[in-house]
Order: C-alpha cells, then structure tokens, then sequence
C-alpha cells in the first residue's frame, strides 16, 4: 500500500525488539471476540488511477456552477478565486501543520493568523476579531452564547431576516441552556422598520440579532437598533453571509454593533457544496476576553524579535474545561489562509473594485429579471442578492430552468421548508462571475418558464 | 559561527513584515474591469470611507506567503509525533480530487436533481464509516470533533428528554480531552469526574459507585488518551446502560483500532470520527476538521439534519425536522451539509486504502507506537505498564533532579528537526510526554527520532540544564513571551498614529 512504508522486515524486527509475537498481541486488552481476525465487508485498496476515475464519476453525475449559468447565493456565493490562492493552501508547510501550539515552529500560522484577524476586524469595523469558526451560522450561535454570558442575561432576540439556517443552529445551540430566544417570521414584502423588534427587548434581553444585508437582501441601517438594544443594556449582533459587501456598503461597526459575525467563504474559499467554510467573529475590545475560539497575539521572543503566539487560552476548552467560554477546538485555519491570501490580493482597491462589480452585475440582473412577465424584483436595496416574485412557485421554475441549463436561484420554500407563505419567492444572487450573456439566457429561460 | 546580517535574514530564513506593513496605494493583486457607473442602490448606505487595506501586486503576496510558510513544520516537513492528533501523511491525490469541476463549485442550494453524485458521495462516505464502526445510523454534518461530541451529546439529551427524565450528571474520567468537559457543560449537563486505576484505564468501582438515576451517561474515549485500551469498556457499557443511561464514546483515536474492532461491538450509543485524524484529511494549521458521529438504534431517531436518504427516485436530502417518519431531530448543527470538501477526500482515502489497507493502518500505528515505547523506556519513564495502543505515554520522573522540564526536553527537540510530542496532556500523569508516530512513517524515522531523544536525555541528566532552558536555539523565532501577550493583548496591526 503506497502510504505504507512499514516492509514485512521492518516488521518482524520490531516485532522482536518490542518482544511480542504478532501485532495481534499487541491488542491483547480487546475483549474477547471483538478483535475481527479479516478485513470489514468493504472493497480492497486501489490504485491512485482507480480512485480518481470513481471520484471522476461521482463529479459527472453532478452539474457545477461554473459550467452553466448560474444565480445562486442565500449564504453562499461564487466568485472568481485567484490561482495564487490554491497555490499557497497548498503549500506543505500550511496544509499539513497542526494548530499552532509550538510558536518557534509555526510563525507562519501564527502571522497569518494575525493578519487574518486585522482583516476581519476591518472589513468589519471592529476592534478585534479571532482566528476563525466553523462557519456563519455556528459564529451566529456562539455570538448569542456569548452576549448571554456578558450580560449575564439568557435571551435573544432574533430578526426575521436573519437566514434561517442560522437562526435553527442558534436555536440548537441555546435549547439546552436555559436560553430563551424570541422573534418574528420574516416576509421579502414586509420592510422591516428599523423599531420593529423594540417591543421584544426588556431587561432580560442579553442581545438582538439581524442580518445585514438581511437574507432576502435588504440592506438597512441598524444605528436606531444598536441604541434601543444599550438602552436595554442589551448587545447588538450583526450576522452577514456576504463577506464581499463590505466593500461596498457601510461597516456593521458603523452601526454601533457589539459583535459582528458571519460567513467568509466569499473571499478565498470555493462552494464546495456548503463547507468547509470559515465563520468569522468580531467584537469590541471590551468584550475580547468573552470570544469564544483562538486569538492569535503580537509578542517578542527571547531575543526581542517580534513574533507570534496563541493568547487568551486561559478561555479555552483545554485550560478551563468545563467553564470555557465554547467547546470549539480545531476552527478553520486552511479556510482563514486563504481568505487572507485573496483579501492580500484584493487590497484596498480590489476589495471595493469587486463588490461595486458585484453591485453592478445584481443591478443589471435585477432589471433584465423584472422585465420579465410573471417576475417582480421586491427590493429597493441590495447587494448582490434579491428577492423575485414569481407568478408560479419558485420551486418548479427552478427545476424547469434547469432543464433549459440554468441554476436560476434559491426558492424560499427551500430555506423555509415549513412554511406556505413563500411558494412564489425566488432569491437571486449575481456576482462578478455572472456576464452579460448569463443574464440574458437567464433572463429568456425565465420568460419561456413562466409564459 | 554567529554573526548578525545587514537585513535581519539568515540565509534562506527570511524576515518577513506583515502585509500592512509593505501595502502601497494604488498597488493591487487583481486586474478587474472598469465598472460600468451605474447608480447604486444600496439604501443610502454606500460605503464612505476606506477599509484599511494595504494594496499589494501579486508578486508580492506569493512571495510573502511562500516566506511565511517557510516559518513552519508540518507532516510533510518531518516526523510529526503529536499525541492524541494523529499526524499523518496527507496524500495529496485527495486534494485534487476535492478540487475536481462538479464537486468544488456545487452550491448547498443546487436542486437534488443536479448533485444526485454529490449526495451518493456523502452516502458512500457513510457506508464505510458506517460499516467500519459496526453502527446503524450516522450523521454527517458536525464540523470538527468538539462538535462531533456535541451532537452526541445534544441526542442523549433528547433522548431523555423524550423519556420525560431528567437526567444530568455526565461522568467523565480525569483523562478525557478538554473538549469533552465542555461539551457536556455546553449540553446543559453537570461534569463528574472518575479517576484513573494505577493501569491508567477507568476505575471501574469508582465509576460504579457514581452511577445512579440522575446519570445521562458517560463521556469515555477508547482507546483513550493515555494510549490504551479500556478493557473494561463491555463492562463499564452494560453498567451505565443497567443504569439508564448512555455510552458517548470520544471517537479521536479511532485510528488505533480501524477496521480491527468495530466499536458497536464494544457497546457504545455514539461515537464522533475525526476525518483530520483517521482519514488524514489535512490539519491545515488548525481545521477545517470533519466529526461525522456514528449513532446506536436508541439514539438514531435523534440524529440532526440534514441527512441523506436513497429513495427509487434518488437521493434526496432530508433538511426539515418535521418530516413524518419517525424521527425526532433534535435540531441544526451547522449551516447547509456539513464539510463536504473533507468527505470527498476521506472517502479518496478509504477507497485508496479499502478494508485491508485500513487494518494493516491501524496495525501499523500501534506496532510503530509500541515499537518508539520500546525503544525509549528504559530511559525515559513510562506512564503505565504493557502495550500501549497508537500512541506512548511517558511522564517526567526520568527528568527528575535534573532541572530539566517536559517543555525544556520538547524545545530542544525542536532544534534537532522534529515537532515534539504532546505536552502535559493527559492531565492524569506529571509533566507527561504523550508520542504518536502514526504508521505512515518509516522503521527509520522512528529511529533517528529516538536517537536523539535518547543523547538529549543523557546530556539532561548530565547536568546541563541551562542548555535545555535556552532552547530552541535554531528556529525562526527563539521561546516567545505568552504571558506578556496575555496580560496586555495586541490582536491585530494598528497604523501608527502620529
């Protein structure tokens, strides 16, 4: 077996030189019967060749987004991922290195790290921001967690027009904790106004929670929100799931925002049918020592070099066990290195040349998309992501759009399966991958659909 | 010979500043079309001042990553032998496989009819972890180990709560990962330690005399981080469910026994598999990880969504918890399916492996790892007596006298060219030493490894001391001051102020 360098030589003396008999001495503790003495009922190895023709095949049986036109977002996004991304996370030294721990041996990580979190913190306009988590929706939970804690209060109010992936994880995560959590049903034809979650806080809300932009698209200013929320001595969370936005609309910071979190796939990372992604995680300096995660942090080494290590463990699962502020250990490193090498590429320049390109493709796509008989665009503001009413549900135009090689969109029904009120609602994202001849097919297939 | 260059840099160890610190205006890594000017709609709220970006031309990002990554060790650096993290090869047919057009650009939202290959995939992947443990029902979504546990732990909890008890002391021995204490807390449950036996394993009277009505369960990772069986493990299973409650096992060391013993035969309720131990999808410096948990029939209804089922129509995705058959999901772990892109490569490793692969894996891991403690005991000091299993657990009584600490003997490891082994953790031993060499490295390695471990023992218990306090001495950075970054945190650039 090619990963396998052990010969039966190297075997038979180390065998020896341990002084048992067999390897299956070596398990003497195994209850009775339980050691198998043959192989599982699963096929034997196979050649690299043989491998790659059945993963070959897997992949066939599926239709990619970058083959075919395609309008897909609601939490994740394709864009154009630079080669020099793929190159460095591939790269040994970061693909194959373990959490930095040994700081004399990982000030590659560990600077990354760094620059990854100074990113974070000001695409968001933040103070701080960690290492990384798992995804945005997982950030979105242990936000709620975590204001819970700080405010020493066990409510949350929760937006409509927060994505609801994100709102069951939160759900899951506070159901065993005492946590209560409140809020209203969303509706891509119901503006929320900017006091329509006021009556919600009390003095035992420890935070409120929208999105922004929110998920049907809608950007709002949430200033009049961050006040009534410390007015209540309660925090205000801002989740997104477009990291790209940022370049182009006003910080979450701006706002008055307590912790800023999300999703950061768009930069750097591919689709991958959902994960890995990388959740990103901000807040101000006065609530650091609640985050939960790894923080990377500035020092000196023995000889007065600047260098890097892990700090504020004393927060962490491994010190404080049973009290630690998450349980989280490994996060998302190979996903945050390539967010900092694509957002190194993008500077200053690139990130707000982008996101205008993003704005401006969803600006044509929305206009050629409602001049369509049956379609109506909902929002006055966007992104690069809007909500269509369709004269037919969404669900079946999707599939017939397929038909005619399109991925034309995310129903609502989708992302809300238990409700009957979205049917006829369609979500649509354009990034600055989608042409003007993607628009246009997309736009004929949807008027042949809902003729 | 030691003498200070002009630049900072030795040779090919390169000084490298942060990128804030090197952008220009008007330099950028990315050639764009010029925007067409439309006008926006963005609410008002278009943004009006700058990000803080420092502007690079690709050059100089390739060069400042390649230099970072020069600062580093990983697997394919050199021998790796961190305990409990099973730090074998990446092979790298994986990442081209994940990377492949019609896996990498598939969007969560796709209709089912257009990822019908992605969805039998993660069935695939399912069916051999599935088939490799010996259990009947698996969920596939959790992103990492610690959330592995915690949807475990989340189905022992609707499990009980679905039996209307209220159940909430969790046992958990002194050993156990720091993960798994927190994990418990995490799922609304009190934590109840049970010591360890002289041999290192659970004491079986301690743990039967905690066990009572109030009891959820036991959190036990078998084999477990001390490196060894638990054999009591049937035993300790039918007294914690003759009490009502549940078996977690802690699934992170998996790889000592895969494909040689299944653990439904050991009698467990659920178990997280580590695909970044095991199934060798990369650590990358810290995740993405992938903890699938593999479920018993009592906790199987509990399991969360999404999940995949195979219908005469195809697969199909099952992603809202009201559907009428059955199950009683106790939730959503995760936005969309889980960490697909860590499935596709498990699964590349599976099949490169197949059934006799991964048991001549398992046995090759803990003949290397039996092979280092032989090796090594008569001059270090071993934790406990016998074989150990993947990995050996030595504490500090060797270094006794010698003023030589674990974390002294650890960083002149470091100056020798290997990463060291697993500090201080399991907690239950002094100043353990806790060494995994996985079996992907060579009869070789492992000696050059222990050589010089050896001739830095004899040279610590000659008496030099103040060597081992000074190391490493050779590495980019020399021991960097923790308490100074934790009592006064610097967490990211700040432009000078004037």
């Amino acid at each position: 077996m090619r990963y396998l360098p052990l010969t039966r030589a190297d075997r038979a003396s180390m065998l020896e030189t341990i002084g048992a008999p067999s390897v299956d001495a070596l398990y003497s503790d195994v209850p009775d019967g339980a050691l198998l003495s043959d192989p599982v009922d699963l096929p034997h190895h196979l050649g690299e060749l043989q491998v790659e023709r059945e993963m070959a095949k897997l992949a066939a049986k599926n239709i990619g987004t970058v083959s075919v036109p395609s309008f897909l977002g609601a939490g994740a996004y394709s864009h154009h991922v630079p080669a020099t991304v793929d190159y460095i996370i591939q790269r040994g030294e970061f693909l194959t290195a373990y959490t930095p721990y040994q700081p004399e041996i990982a000030q590659g990580t560990l600077q990354y790290l760094f620059e990854f979190q100074t990113q974070v913190a000001s695409i968001t306009g933040m103070d701080v921001a960690n290492a990384s988590m798992w995804d945005g929706a997982t950030s979105c939970a242990e936000a709620v967690l975590m204001a819970c804690r700080a405010t020493r209060r066990k409510k949350a109010v929760l937006s409509g027009g927060l994505h609801p992936h994100y709102r069951e994880v939160t759900e899951t995560y506070c159901q065993y904790s005492d946590t209560k959590v409140a809020g209203r049903d969303g509706h891509p034809e119901k503006q929320a106004t900017a006091n329509e979650l006021d009556d919600l806080i009390d003095d035992q809300t420890a935070c409120v929670v929208v999105q922004y932009p929110d998920v049907f698209g809608r950007i709002q200013d949430h200033t009049k929100l961050a006040d009534a929320c410390h007015a209540k001595g309660a925090l205000l969370i801002v989740v997104f799931t477009e990291a790209m936005a940022f370049g182009a609309v006003k910080s979450p910071g701006s706002f008055g925002a307590d912790i800023v979190c999300g999703e950061g796939q768009s930069i750097g990372n591919n689709l991958n049918y959902g994960g890995p992604y990388v959740g990103l995680f901000a807040t101000t300096s006065k609530l650091v020592r609640q985050m939960p995660g790894r923080l990377c942090g500035e020092t000196v080494d023995q000889d007065g070099k600047r260098g890097f290590v892990l700090t504020l463990s004393t927060r962490e699962q491994h010190i404080r066990r049973e009290k630690a502020t998450s349980n989280i250990c490994t996060n998302s490193g190979l996903c945050s290195l390539a967010f900092t090498v694509h957002m190194s590429l993008l500077g200053e320049d690139g990130y707000r040349g982008v996101a205008t390109l993003n704005h401006e493709t969803a600006c044509k796509t929305a206009d050629a998309i409602d001049a369509v008989a049956g379609a109506e665009v909902l929002n006055d503001s966007f992104f690069n992501e809007f909500t269509v009413k369709l004269s037919k549900p969404a669900a079946e135009v999707v599939e017939a759009l397929v038909a005619k090689g399109v991925l034309g969109g995310v129903p609502l029904s989708r992302l809300y399966p238990n409700r009957d009120d979205l049917d006829h609602y369609l979500l649509v994202a354009a990034t600055e991958t989608n042409t003007d001849e993607d628009i246009a097919d997309f736009a004929s297939a949807l008027k042949e659909v809902l003729a | 010979m030691s003498f200070t260059t002009h630049t900072g840099n030795r040779g090919l160890v390169l000084e490298e500043k942060l990128i804030f610190e090197q952008g220009e205006a008007g330099r950028c890594g990315v050639d764009l079309p010029k925007p067409a000017g439309i006008k926006s709609r963005l609410g008002g709220l278009d943004r009006d001042s700058d990000v803080g970006l420092p502007g690079l031309s690709e050059p100089q990002v390739v060069r400042h990553f390649t230099r970072l990554s020069q600062k580093n060790f990983g697997i394919d650096s050199g021998f790796f032998p961190l305990g409990s993290c099973t730090m074998k090869h990446n092979p790298r047919l994986n990442e081209k496989v994940a990377r492949f057009s019609g896996l990498a650009d598939l969007h969560p939202m796709q209709p089912e009819s257009t990822v019908q290959g992605a969805l039998e995939l993660i069935d695939q992947c399912a069916h051999w972890l599935l088939v490799l443990t010996g259990m009947p029902a698996i969920a596939m979504s959790p992103a990492s180990g610690a959330q592995g546990e915690l949807c475990g732990m989340m189905a022992i909890r609707a499990a009980l709560d679905a039996r209307g008890e209220n159940r909430r002391r969790v046992l958990v021995p002194e050993s156990a990962h720091g993960t798994n204490p927190a994990t418990a807390a995490a799922c609304g449950f009190t934590v109840d330690m049970i010591p360890a036996t002289e041999e290192g394993r659970v004491d079986l009277a301690a743990f039967e005399a905690k066990l009572g009505d109030d009891v959820a369960g036991i959190m036990l990772t078998n084999p477990n981080t001390c490196g060894l069986f638990e054999r009591d493990v049937r035993k300790i299973a039918d007294l914690v469910h003759a009490a009502g409650g549940y078996f977690y096992c802690d699934g992170a060391n998996f790889n000592a026994i895969v494909g040689r013993v299944r653990p439904a035969d050991l009698g467990i309720d659920a178990m997280h598999i580590n695909l970044h131990k095991t199934f060798s999808t990369p650590h990358g410096g810290g995740g993405p990880g992938s903890g699938p948990v593999v479920f018993s029939d009592a906790l199987a209804p509990f399991a969360p969504i999404p999940y995949v089922v195979k219908t005469t129509d195809g697969f199909k995705l099952v992603e809202t918890a009201d559907e009428k058959d059955g199950t009683k999901p106790f939730g959503r772990l995760k936005g969309f399916h889980g960490q697909m892109g860590m499935f596709i490569r498990a699964l590349a490793y599976m099949k490169s492996h197949g059934a006799d692969g991964l048991r001549q894996v398992s046995g090759d891991a803990v003949l290397n790892a039996n092979y280092l403690l032989a090796r090594l005991k008569d001059k270090l000091s071993v934790a406990f007596p016998g074989y150990c299993m993947h990995e050996a657990l030595f504490d500090d009584r060797f270094l006794k006298d010698t003023g030589v600490s674990t974390l002294d003997l650890a960083k002149a490891i470091i100056d020798e060219g290997f990463h060291p082994m697993t500090m201080y953790f399991p907690l239950v031993v002094h100043g353990a030493l806790l060494i995994e060499p996985t079996e992907t490295e060579t009869k070789e390695s492992i000696d050059q490894f222990c050589d010089a471990v050896l001739s830095l023992v004899a040279k610590a218990q000659a008496g030099d001391a103040e060597f081992f306090k000074n190391a490493p001495y050779l590495t980019p950075r020399r021991r960097l001051d923790e308490t100074a970054a934790a009592r006064k945190p610097v967490l990211r650039w700040m432009p000078e102020t004037v």
